[in-house]
């Protein structure tokens, strides 16, 4: 995983999940008698890749487009253009050739169902992600049902297992349990037990930190590491927290307003940011050590909403390094850097 | 560090306080003590359910009605502010010690203008004479936060989390108050604004030297905006010292283990520490040391007995035994970004 897999870049058609061009836009002020005029581009030509076992945190501030790119991958959104393929067990392209990569708009009916095992969802919040209704077994059995993975009996072994897995020992008395019979770690544990029971190839996980104390976010974040490692499970790692990114991920894409604006592996981009909308989340991050001392980030301006926004770079107008020709030039290209460490921008 | 000298602007005094439930009595704050000074900022940090914003709520003495009071003395300039009347705190509040809440989009009307809702807690507190004057006012105090004066007859709606937050640092400001408790002031906030956001309350605090106190679960902001830190856990102090003392070198488990447990992105990257457990229900807390269920170094005495002080320079935990003064946390390169 770590070491000799070669970087290829982000438009190539292989690896376990590859994104190209994706792009989702949502109308503003669409009304009954009205078609839109104006688009928010939450997600804006987006390009990557992610190979079986990798994972990669997708870091960005409220509004960046991080949680869309999720639901994209997840099919919970179509995208307005783009093209998303995977290669999963089970699910192949063209007929007779196995393995090959298939396209996410090819998948409907019994694939979808295949596709539904095989890519999974974490999400923030484990108060509102569960039904409140129903005990442990059954939120965790559901998928397997729906799957049709083993029989009723299989199944109560198969949830004691994943529930011992994730660390809810001793499972039985933890069985018929409802939701709000536990804290916000363990109805956590419960929702990465729901995703894994299937045994995916790729699961997005959207924030699903963010919500928990620090004492039971680490042992989230270890559990998740080592399950994703121990099962060889993909993983993108949605979140605003780039210390979490830091610990979670092996590589780590930076979006602003809808733009991936950088990508490299997670060294790499913490010791050598070279995007400048990059530095000045670096710099923002506040450090648990008294004697460190930061400088405050060169930015200027507030986050705006990218509704029709200008043809040119999204973070023109807060950059301290924009140029006449970052005004007058379209959005820069993606480009690589250094090996593995992809750019969009004119002046680095 | 800011001169310990100075006479305290705010004195606790074994504060004790619970909530009566129909689970039973929840002791939310046990024997706590800590002072401030002018000018000093203290960050009370701990998990959710440790009893940082039930302190915060008994020195604004704005308790629910089910808070009882068990013990306990809040000195404000000398005064205790506990025995008072609701009509002699109103004297206290807002004016000598005032609050910036965690939901800034709660804290304001949603159908009333921001200027107006300040001039208002003005107005109330008689600071200024006329509404011109009172008006003036609030225009200097949303420069001083960094919002345009022109926003003051805007509503809630059309202001962003970053700018809500602004005005409801104002309005903690309106009435110069001495001391100012800030309880999560950023933690809805993305980073950059969170940047920005602390280094104007930091250089608002330092220019008029006021007392803060800062109430997070966020130990990276704690570690660089504050002078003190007061670790609490199951409604007690349970580490209280110079922040880069604690942070350098905890004396208490549960601190060195909240610090372990705290990802960073400087310094070489460590492994995380693993906090087993969950926090203890506070209606029957465990025997002896609280944190014991879930310490390493448990013995039987942590088992059995409430833990003695223990001091290191102005630096104090009650724990039967207390680590080494070895740095527990690698210290993160200086380098800078």
């Amino acid at each position: 995983m770590e070491a000799n897999q070669p970087h290829t870049p982000p438009a190539a058609a292989e690896g376990l999940v590859s994104v190209s061009g994706l792009t989702r836009q949502f109308p503003v002020g669409r009304s009954l008698f009205r078609r839109a005029t104006s688009f928010i581009h939450a997600v804006d030509d987006v390009s990557f890749q992610l190979n079986a076992g990798d994972s990669l945190g997708l870091v960005g501030e409220s509004g960046c487009g991080k949680t869309t790119v999720g639901k994209l991958l997840v099919k919970l959104l179509e995208p307005t253009s783009g093209r998303i393929t995977y290669r999963l067990p089970g699910l192949d392209g063209a007929a007779g050739q196995e393995n090959a990569p298939l396209e996410a708009s090819a998948i409907i009916g019994r694939q979808l169902r295949t596709f539904r095992r095989q890519v999974q969802m974490i999400f923030q919040d484990p108060y509102e992600s569960m039904n409140p209704r129903r005990t442990i077994y059954d939120t965790i059995a559901e998928p397997l049902a729906v799957q049709g993975m083993g029989t009723v009996l299989d199944r109560v072994d198969m949830v004691s297992e994943i529930l011992m897995l994730v660390g809810l020992t001793p499972p039985a008395t933890f069985l018929f349990r409802h939701p709000h019979e536990l804290s916000g770690g363990q109805r956590q544990r419960v929702a990465i037990a729901r995703a894994l029971v299937v045994e995916p190839a790729f699961v997005v996980a959207d924030e699903p930190t963010s919500m928990l104390d620090v004492s039971s976010r680490t042992g989230i974040m270890n559990l998740m590491q080592q399950l994703a490692h121990g099962l060889g499970i993909a993983y993108l790692y949605v979140t605003h927290d780039l210390a979490v990114a830091r610990y979670m991920c092996h590589r780590i894409a930076v979006m602003y307003l809808g733009k991936i604006v950088e990508l490299a592996e997670t060294e790499e981009l913490l010791r050598n940011p070279l995007h400048p909308y990059t530095r000045a989340l670096l710099s923002a991050v506040p450090v648990p050590n008294p004697e460190y001392r930061r400088e405050p980030p060169s930015i200027v301006g507030d986050l705006t909403a990218p509704i029709d926004p200008p043809e040119r770079c999204r973070f023109f107008d807060r950059c301290p390094l924009a140029t006449h020709y970052c005004r007058d030039n379209p959005h820069p290209a993606f480009e690589e850097k250094a090996p593995g460490h992809w750019v969009a921008c004119y002046e680095v | 560090m800011t001169a310990s000298a100075a006479v305290p602007v705010l004195r606790v005094v074994d504060l004790s306080l619970r909530y009566l439930t129909r689970g039973g009595e929840v002791k939310a704050v046990q024997d706590v003590n800590f002072e401030l000074a002018q000018g000093e900022a203290l960050g009370l940090v701990g998990e959710s359910g440790c009893g940082k914003t039930s302190v915060a709520n008994c020195l604004m003495r704005l308790l629910p009605d089910n808070a009882q009071l068990v013990a306990g003395q809040v000195f404000l300039d000398g005064q205790d502010i506990l025995p008072l009347s609701e009509d002699q705190i109103r004297e206290y509040r807002w004016q000598r010690i005032a609050m910036v809440f965690q939901a800034a989009m709660n804290a304001l009307d949603p159908v009333y203008k921001v200027g107006q809702q300040v001039v208002e807690a003005i107005e109330a507190h008689g600071v200024e004479p006329t509404l011109s004057l009172a008006r003036e006012r609030v225009a200097g105090l949303f420069r001083m936060v960094g919002l345009d004066p022109a926003l003051m007859d805007r509503y809630p709606h059309e202001f962003s989390g970053g700018m809500r937050q602004r005005a409801v640092i104002a309005m903690a400001l309106a009435c110069d108050p001495r001391v100012i408790i800030a309880d999560e002031p950023t933690t809805a906030l993305d980073v950059i604004v969170q940047d920005r956001i602390l280094r104007e309350l930091k250089g608002i605090q330092q220019r008029l030297h006021m007392a803060i106190i800062y109430i997070s679960h966020d130990i990276a902001v704690v570690a660089e905006v504050t002078d003190r830190i007061g670790v609490m856990y199951a409604g007690r102090l349970v580490e209280y010292g110079p922040t880069a003392a604690v942070f350098r070198a905890p004396l208490h488990p549960y601190t060195a283990a909240l610090m372990g447990s705290f990802p960073s992105i400087a310094g070489e990257k460590r492994v995380l520490a693993n906090l087993s457990g969950e926090p203890p229900n506070l209606i029957d807390p465990p025997s002896g040391c609280p944190f014991h269920p879930r310490c390493l170094h448990a013995t039987d005495v942590c088992r059995q007995e409430i833990p003695p002080r223990v001091e290191r320079g102005d630096q104090w935990a009650d724990c039967w035994h207390p680590l080494e003064a070895a740095p527990a946390l690698e210290p993160a390169d200086n380098g800078g970004t």
